[in-house]
């Protein structure tokens, strides 16, 4: 038993051991617009923080850190805002970074012009590519979009949908509440966090914890699955991590194969990437091919929160048939605002497993019957001849003396 | 009186035996726990995961110290074991009061390896924090896990368990501040397992490598050949209760016997109280042993 747990039952973090397809890429998006130029973080201009920062974070990067860097509103200082709303660079190509190089390069920078906040999160989005891997984006930026549309938050839960695994932090370097407004909508649009920058120790200090997550997230992608509407042409899984789309109030079913003997184990997480009105719940439920209800998971909240989950296990009876259990994933959220309730749905995470079964125990034997009776007979004789056997032994030993 | 001398020493012997037997089973279970001098070995843990799957594995007693901003959702996992009753304490460093606007409401939520939510039974699980606090404190003493349980329970069993960490309600402003956690689980070990006899085939721990749709299902593997000869299934598992029942039988026998010895010559016992320290002294012909 111990030697089992101590096999698998190793927390997630370290349980795959797979030599990883790519590394992990991350991107960091630097606003360079005119506002920049505030002083306002213990004292210092806001870009003068953020190049002091960037030194000591490219100081920190491990070697194999494929990290870009991609500005925006750096070089146009003019007025026109169709020219000022698509200023933006890639500073340093994904890959294997040059430190001094990239510190230059960024030393260089000076506060100049609009800030195309959206535009900019759609190509780093190109920068990183698609792939199997989660790409982070670190936005750092210090004003509101002011190139809307597109908006971007709109941009962030575009690209969350398109299924590239794009995670974006944000770093907020002023406590503007439009500007956390947005930062938080497009961090909690994509699982990603929001950080409002008061010191430079923490910008640093941020940075690197989310470029060294970065490293820690990107080989636990799970495969994309599209659920369906019944349970007849549901997707056949096999146990593993996967991830699908539900929308409000939607139902999807997929199917698992369970042998006899063998148990079923699913999770389900729906992340709430959007406001929703105040209650809501989630609800998986296993079902046999002929429509009856095998067991349910659910959970509720009314809480500011990130996931909702929920599992279950079921096992058939003895000698059962080999049969194919349906999941259905249903969830009563609701939206305060049509448009938030329309596509794409809500990123959910599906987790199967399938063990073997673990059948009921005996209950504690020997409290009770013949066998009780049995042994305590026994004992009682077995303790009465040791105990005459050695009287004689000493007695006939004093007597030998 | 020689007899009776053996049989006092004898008595003394069994009971001392009996004294030594019943206090092994505390004293091994004593060992079997980890000595929580462990502790000072592990290095700290400075990090979190921001979902179930990437959650820090942290193991008990392990010291958790890190940076972050109010609004993460911070996740560890921990293993588990039957027998064992963990203990969570979180502090919170809450940001400099003066850049806050309002009270704050901190949740520690812990959730099994299919990610149930499961129950606290003591500590301070939603704390709120008022406006002016420097730090809050949470905590949760989990139920002790089980050894196996029906699948439709909940019930706490081994395997992972992922604690999360979050404000759940705060003023929108605050969103985003710099914070500080510390974070340590004190695991409890227990040999009462229940229960007795149960087992977990496989602990709940879910797979975290990418999935894959299949087409069919899967073909049944060659069924192992059930009967090879000889079957011992009829026989009990030997559990303790078998050593404790098979020692409780002896020593139900032995102080039978002793009873009986103590009733056997009153009179004569009476007569010669220190009898057994004269050995030499008499040549009674009367008892059994004795004859020749």
């Amino acid at each position: 038993m111990l030697a089992a747990l101590s096999l698998l039952g190793v927390p997630p973090a370290h349980a795959d051991e797979t030599t990883p397809k790519e590394p992990p890429k991350v991107e960091l998006v630097l606003d360079i617009s005119g506002s920049m130029r505030a002083r306002d973080i213990e004292g210092h201009s806001r870009i003068s923080v953020l190049q002091q920062s960037f030194n000591d974070v490219l100081d920190a990067l491990p070697s194999e850190a494929q990290v870009g860097i991609r500005v925006l509103g750096a070089t146009y200082p003019g007025n026109s805002k169709a020219v000022g709303c698509k200023d933006t660079q890639q500073l340093v190509p994904i890959g294997p970074i040059d430190k001094l190089e990239a510190k230059t390069a960024v030393a260089t920078l000076r506060p100049t012009g609009f800030t195309p906040v959206g535009l900019a999160l759609r190509a780093a989005a190109r920068d990183l590519g698609t792939g199997e891997t989660t790409r982070r984006i670190v936005l750092i930026t210090d004003g509101e979009d002011t190139c809307a549309p597109p908006d971007p938050c709109e941009v962030a839960r575009e690209l969350a949908a398109q299924g590239t695994h794009l995670v974006v932090d944000t770093l907020g370097l002023t406590l503007n509440d439009k500007v956390r407004r947005q930062l938080t909508c497009i961090a909690s649009a994509t699982g990603g966090t929001y950080t409002a920058v008061t010191s430079k120790t923490q910008l640093t200090n941020r940075i690197n914890q989310l470029v060294d997550r970065a490293a820690t997230t990107y080989t636990q992608t799970p495969a994309q699955v599209d659920g369906t509407d019944n349970c007849t042409g549901a997707p056949l899984l096999g146990p593993g991590a996967y991830t699908d789309r539900e929308q409000l109030q939607e139902h999807r079913w997929y199917r698992v194969p369970v042998r006899d003997g063998q148990e079923l184990r699913a999770s389900v997480s729906v992340s709430l990437d959007r406001a929703l009105n105040r209650d809501y719940g989630v609800l998986l439920r296993a079902v046999s091919q002929d429509g009856r209800e095998l067991v349910r998971g659910t959970d509720a909240g009314s809480d500011r929160t990130d996931v909702l989950s929920t599992g279950l296990r079921w096992s058939a009876e003895q000698d059962a048939p080999d049969q194919t259990v349906c999941l259905v994933v249903s969830n009563s959220f609701s939206s305060p605002t049509a448009t938030t309730a329309a596509t794409p749905g809500m990123p959910l995470e599906l987790i199967v497993g399938v063990v073997d079964s673990s059948p009921a125990p005996n209950g504690p034997d020997l409290g009770r019957g013949w066998g009780l009776l049995g042994l305590l007979a026994l004992a009682g004789l077995v303790g009465g001849l040791l105990f005459g056997w050695l009287a004689r032994w000493r007695v006939s030993i004093w007597r030998a003396n | 009186m020689r007899t009776t001398s053996v049989r006092r020493c004898a008595g003394a012997l069994s009971a001392a035996a009996a004294a030594l037997l019943l206090s092994a089973g505390p004293a091994a279970a004593d060992t079997a726990s980890p000595s929580p001098s462990t502790s000072d070995s592990l290095a700290p843990a400075t990090t979190a995961g921001s979902s179930f799957l990437t959650a820090t594995a942290v193991q008990p007693e392990q010291p958790v110290q890190l940076a972050g901003s109010t609004g993460d959702y911070l996740y560890w996992s921990f293993t588990a074991e039957a027998g064992q009753t963990d203990k969570i304490a979180i502090t919170v460093t809450l940001p400099p009061a003066a850049s806050r606007h309002g009270a704050s409401n901190w949740a520690v939520d812990v959730f099994d390896g299919l990610r149930r939510r499961q129950a606290c039974t003591a500590g301070a699980q939603t704390p709120t924090a008022a406006a002016g606090a420097a730090s809050v404190t949470l905590g949760c003493t989990l139920r002790q896990v089980r050894a196996w349980a029906e699948p439709w329970s909940g019930d706490p069993l081994p395997g992972t368990y992922y604690i999360r960490l979050a404000v759940t309600g705060l003023p929108e402003q605050d969103l985003g501040l710099p914070m500080q956690v510390a974070m340590r689980i004190t695991a409890h070990d227990s040999d009462d397992i229940q229960p007795e006899g149960g087992e977990l085939k496989a602990p709940l721990t879910q797979p975290v490598s990418a999935g894959t749709v299949l087409t069919s299902a899967p073909p049944v593997a060659a069924e192992e050949e059930k009967d090879t000869g000889w079957n011992w299934d009829w026989l009990p598992d030997l559990s303790a209760r078998w050593a404790w029942t098979a020692i409780g039988g002896a020593i139900a026998a032995v102080t039978g016997v002793g009873g009986y010895s103590l009733t056997r010559h009153p009179r004569r016992r009476m007569s010669n109280p220190d009898g057994f320290n004269r050995p030499s002294s008499t040549t009674r012909q009367d008892h059994p042993v004795n004859i020749t």
